[in-house]
């Protein structure tokens, strides 16, 4: 049955959100561009290829340990365009403030973009400001769009998984997630979880600079390495198998999931990648990802199959084996 | 405390096989175990345990989700709560997807309604202490893992003289329902009890009912290698022709329990009969609050009149509850009933026996 009010589960990056996705918005807008519903839309123009994309940031807290809704409104954006195997060049930045949101919260805020977009090596060169009266919004929302260049010889996609292909995973598992709920709950814990907002183009060059035959590229936010892994799978109508003692999770992490019953594979991710890369190539790019800077915790986590295509599994530390399912509705309220 | 660098030894793909091999050398007869705890079942799922078992081996899912087996009528009064003026609904995340009779919480929410997902019923003690002009109404689901904290809660409340706080009490207590269980309709061959529960109130609260029955019984905990050594122990019950209760975690597990605990929830709550979804009304299953804290009981604050509702049409939650049928079984299951459309609360639970179908068995 058809709900008719939108809920926070429409929200989550899960199925919810895929089915308001496919059911509304791409017959609206009705283009193929959209329908590869890829991180970002690739577009041939004159003279090549950009890839152009867009994200908006209502995290709460707006300021939280390893980050703040500034530096993810520019890496969020940043790595969904290096996700198409561009280079991001440009960003646009859009503000909706809440009236009464302190000046000082601005200031910093807008510091953090900044300095994000220096260290990201883009520019942001558009923008908008609006203000709402006090209600209409919940303290500030930012949306940022941002465009990059395709070299014409990079085809990544979603579609473009293969059996053969080995997974690889750039670094720990569920850091931001966890940090945002610990965060809003207020659950004082003695561990320092901290985001891992950050931007991952530098990353993405040294990939493709390997010369390698990259197949995707994706970044797990929402719905996490597991609802990222069931997307590839579905587009590429290819299976995947993971292995759970292969799984980077750091484990402060880990036992803050187990003692909140969360499942660290569904949980956000700010500052890590997936790639897709054919078996032969694997090991080369896997030492260049751990040579980057946010990158040395990088590991195969698992491989593309000709079984079950359009699933993925899992084979668990005791050698059984589970399926690995999409995340349905919201696991936590708004984290980026 | 166990570190994590110990609970790595729970994982150990050398201890599981050796267990899994055990289990396969010994296990003979076909049988059902019944699992009751819903935690066990997504455990077991998430594990992969269930790949690993000899054919032999059922392992059925049973009542231990205490949201699945809340009665619809009591899931329709928390959702008229949550209609109330000035009130604040409390709970625990998973209540506010299950389905009522005509909404549920998280659509109340949608329209406009105050409710709130807490992690501890402390919290919403403090909402009733922030907010003294509104009445803050805690939904009370869970077994006796939960009721001692709800518990302490409200004496929390009552020590801070607080006179806008209250708990509906839809608690549930786990031996009676074995009871149920053991006389219903299908044959289970061994129990595997559950773990926290367990650790509130003891292995021996479970004596009576084995006297009674003389099945095989045994607590186990969570960790892949506690759910195997759990099931093996059933195995060689069973093989053995000898059943006994036995206790496979001990470091959590004790023979009386935890008395404060039971202390606290006895302090507050007295045993009443209960409706469960599913099994029907289960005689001294359920608690409710004391005449002595009548101040703190939503039924009394709210006059909360239950409504006889009707189960949803076609739904076979009370057969899965009771292990007659599994997911697959259901005429619903996946078609119209799924984690984004539930139909009724096994479905939409984090314990619920057809939500970790969904997730975890796929097409099988």
């Amino acid at each position: 049955m058809k709900p008719d009010k939108i809920l926070l589960d429409h929200g989550s990056g899960g199925k919810m959100s895929h089915r308001l996705t496919a059911s509304l918005l791409l017959p609206a807008f009705d283009n193929p561009a959209l329908a590869m519903l890829d991180d970002g839309a690739t577009l041939r123009v004159a003279g090549g290829r950009i890839a152009f994309s867009t994200d908006t940031y209502v995290v709460d807290p707006l300021f939280f340990p390893g980050g703040s809704i500034g530096d993810l409104a520019i890496n969020g954006t940043v790595n969904d365009v290096a996700m198409c195997g561009a280079a991001p060049l440009y960003l646009s930045v859009g503000m909706v403030i809440e009236e009464g949101f302190p000046m000082a919260d601005l200031e910093r805020v807008v510091a953090e973009m900044g300095r994000a977009a220096r260290l990201a090596g883009v520019t942001v060169v558009t923008g908008d400001t609006k203000v709402v009266p006090k209600g209409a919004a919940d303290k500030i929302f930012i949306n940022t769009a941002g465009i990059g260049v395709v070299d014409e010889n990079v085809n990544v996609s979603g579609a473009n998984a293969r059996p053969g292909d080995m997974v690889i995973l750039s670094g720990t598992m569920a850091d931001h997630g966890m940090t945002i709920l610990t965060q809003r709950q207020g659950l004082a814990f003695e561990s320092d979880i901290k985001s891992d907002s950050a931007p991952l183009n530098h990353m993405v060059a040294d990939i493709l600079g390997t010369g390698c035959d990259i197949h995707v590229l994706r970044d797990p936010t929402r719905g996490g390495v597991g609802t990222t892994l069931n997307e590839i799978a579905d587009k590429s109508k290819a299976g995947i198998r993971i292995y759970e003692d292969r799984l980077p999770v750091r484990p402060a992490v880990s036992g803050i999931c187990e003692i909140l019953g969360f499942d660290p594979l569904y949980v956000a991710n700010e500052g890590k990648l997936l790639a897709f890369v054919p078996a032969d190539q694997a090991d080369h790019v896997l030492t260049v990802v751990q040579r980057s800077p946010y990158g040395k915790d990088a590991c195969i986590i698992g491989e593309v199959t000709h079984d079950h295509p359009g699933r993925v599994f899992m084979r668990t530390r005791i050698g059984g084996e589970r399926i690995v399912d999409m995340l349905a509705g919201e696991q936590l309220p708004r984290i980026c | 405390m166990m570190t994590l660098k110990q609970s790595d030894a729970f994982h150990d793909p050398q201890i599981a096989r050796h267990l899994t091999e055990r289990i396969t050398r010994a296990s003979r007869r076909p049988v059902r175990f019944m699992e009751v705890c819903g935690t066990h079942t997504v455990s077991i799922f998430r594990s992969g345990i269930r790949s690993l078992l000899p054919e032999t081996i059922a392992l059925l899912s049973g009542p231990g989700c205490p949201v699945c087996v809340t009665a619809q009528k009591e899931i329709d009064a928390f959702i008229a709560l949550a209609r109330e003026p000035e009130t604040i609904v409390v709970t625990f995340g998973d209540l506010i997807r299950v389905p009522g009779s005509g909404s549920s919480l998280q659509r109340e929410k949608a329209d406009g309604a105050d409710v709130r997902i807490v992690y501890s019923t402390f919290d919403a003690v403090n909402l009733a202490r922030e907010n003294p002009d509104k009445r803050v109404v805690f939904l009370g689901v869970g077994f006796e893992t939960t009721a001692p904290t709800v518990a302490a809660a409200i004496l929390a409340a009552h020590q801070q003289k607080l006179d806008n706080f209250s708990v509906v009490s839809a608690h549930k207590t786990v031996p009676m329902a074995l009871e149920a269980l053991a006389d219903g309709e299908i044959n289970i061959n061994g129990f595997l009890l559950p773990g926290h529960v367990s650790v509130i109130i003891g292995l021996d609260a479970y004596r009576p009912f084995f006297e009674t029955h003389r099945v095989p019984c045994v607590v186990a905990g969570f960790e892949p290698a506690d759910l195997l050594q759990g099931i093996a122990m059933l195995v060689d019950q069973v093989e053995s022709g000898q059943p006994a209760l036995e206790n496979a975690y001990p470091r959590a597990v004790s023979a009386a329990g935890n008395p404060k605990a039971m202390a606290v929830m006895n302090e507050v709550f007295e045993i009443a009969d209960a409706d469960w979804r599913g099994l029907g009304t289960i005689p001294a299953s359920g608690l409710t609050i004391r005449e002595a804290y009548a101040a703190f009981d939503a039924v009394k604050v709210f006059d909360i009149q239950l409504k006889p509702a009707p189960e949803p049409k076609g739904c076979a939650c009370g057969q899965i509850l009771t292990g007659v049928k599994i997911p697959p079984q259901c005429p619903l299951y996946k078609t119209v009933c799924n984690p984004m459309a539930p139909v009724g609360p096994c479905m939409v639970s984090s314990e619920g026996t057809c939500a970790a179908y969904y997730r975890y068995h796929g097409d099988g």
